[in-house]
């Protein structure tokens, strides 16, 4: 049996949707530049990151489901809940907008996430161990492959600077977010569970920091930042995205193939 | 001397009778369930089997079943449930009743890749892993990636993300073949 850390049940619940939210989410979003892409290799390189998201949702909402013990399957966390259910940041959830956009959210997630599952890999919960073992790799390349677009946007022809500016303009209200600190996360953390996101904000400043000093950009920090999808409060956004990525099992109750 | 197949989750009746686990007999039989399930070719990248990879962890006998243990490659490796069900299959045409796990502790590492493994990859056109895939890589850090077709270290990565989740693509510098590597993670 898998070492359990000491939590009650509804805060691991939160805290694994919250998590798993987030990637789903950007799973999905990042799952729409599927045949649109700018170029072929990034018309591979989108779908395989929504892969690796979706693959880490799917193992987490996985955990959710047994660590809830009322029956529900890791599709209906996934599939049916109602927009207020989910507890996803808001940046995950915001259009993709351009591919500077795009890139730029994904840069600023993964450099979040890095640290947050180099922790998580020494977790005292066993199941997020293993889960952390495989995502801290794959994040790697995430952060890699977002920060060499963020340079060569950032760093490249006029238009493609003004682009990345304005990305980084368009997303700034989002970043706090993502450090928030509350009861739920701060028991996760006493628990020897996942590290605090307030503490990972040190590692992500330093990644992202090198990456913008290479492509000549300023980060840009707002007074007042956007809050409220980890209470389940979301943008205008998250509606249209929940009713194309909930259609199938909204129509066909129970579809599987 | 095996018990014919059966569906997987039916009830099974006691079968110690029959099933040769505790004489030296049973060692043959485990083997014989390994190389069963070992010979089964990966669905993405057919040149190699799962026992190659190192995606194929244990075979053990239980209780007069054939458990095999399956560690996925990635986390949202669309080919997992494919392999589980043909090393299940395989097993089943050996003629053991077989029951497939999913292992996603230790992670999976590109190391685990044995050397037959990696010189099939070569054969097969497609770049092997670098090893150490635990070393800290550089943001930037390019990785020393040899053709596969003409063995010139002068290569360059064309994309991070390959036609699989596993892979990576190149192109030689010298003999300006596209071609795949095999992600070191």
């Amino acid at each position: 049996m898998a070492a359990q850390a000491n939590i009650d049940r509804s805060t691991l619940v939160t805290f694994l949707l919250r998590l798993a939210d987030d990637h789903l989410i950007l799973g999905h979003r990042l799952s729409e530049w599927c045949g649109h892409a700018p170029m072929l290799e990034e018309d591979l390189a989108m779908p395989n990151m929504a892969l690796d998201l979706i693959g880490q949702a799917r193992a987490l909402y996985q955990y959710a489901a047994e660590a809830e013990g009322e029956g529900r399957s890791e599709d209906d966390l996934a599939y049916l809940r109602r927009e207020r259910d989910y507890l996803n940041c808001l940046m995950v959830e915001r259009e993709n907008g351009d591919f500077a956009h795009t890139m730029l959210r994904q840069l600023y997630f993964a450099a979040f996430m890095q640290p947050f599952w180099a922790g998580a890999v020494r977790s005292a919960d066993a199941t997020l161990a293993a889960i952390a073992g495989k995502a801290v790799k794959e994040v790697a390349y995430h952060v890699r492959h977002a920060g060499e677009w963020v340079v060569r946007l950032g760093d490249g022809t006029e238009e493609s600077r003004r682009r990345m500016e304005q990305a980084i303009e368009a997303l700034a209200p989002y970043v706090d977010e993502m450090f928030e600190t509350d009861p739920v996360s701060e028991a996760i953390a006493e628990a020897g569970i996942a590290p605090d996101p307030a503490s990972l904000r040190e590692a992500f400043d330093r990644t992202v920091g090198t990456i913008f000093a290479e492509a000549g950009l300023e980060f840009q920090p707002v007074q007042f930042g956007q809050t409220g999808g980890r209470q389940g409060r979301h943008g205008e956004a998250m509606g249209y995205l929940l009713a194309e990525l909930q259609h199938m099992q909204r129509t066909y109750p129970g579809a599987v193939w | 001397m095996v018990k014919p197949a059966s569906r997987h989750g039916e009830h099974r009746r006691d079968n110690a009778s029959f099933w040769p686990g505790r004489s030296g007999l049973g060692q043959d039989v485990r083997q014989d369930a390994w190389r069963a399930a070992a010979s089964v070719p990966d669905p993405e990248v057919p040149c190699v089997t799962v026992a190659d990879l190192g995606i194929l962890r244990s075979v053990d006998i239980e209780d007069g079943v054939a458990v095999a243990r399956v560690t996925p490659t990635y986390s949202g490796c669309p080919a997992v449930l494919a392999i589980e069900l043909a090393v299940e299959a395989a097993l089943r045409e050996a003629g053991f009743e077989a029951r497939v796990e999913r292992v996603v502790s230790p992670a999976w590492t590109t190391d685990w890749i044995t050397e037959e493994g990696r010189e099939k990859l070569r054969a097969y056109g497609i770049a092997p892993p670098a090893k150490a895939s635990n070393s800290v890589r550089s943001l930037f850090g390019e990785t020393d990636v040899a053709c596969p077709k003409c063995g010139s270290h002068e290569t360059s990565r064309v994309s991070e993300f390959g036609s699989t989740a596993c892979k990576a693509l190149y192109r030689c510098l010298d003999c300006r073949e596209p071609f795949d590597y095999f992600k070191c993670i």
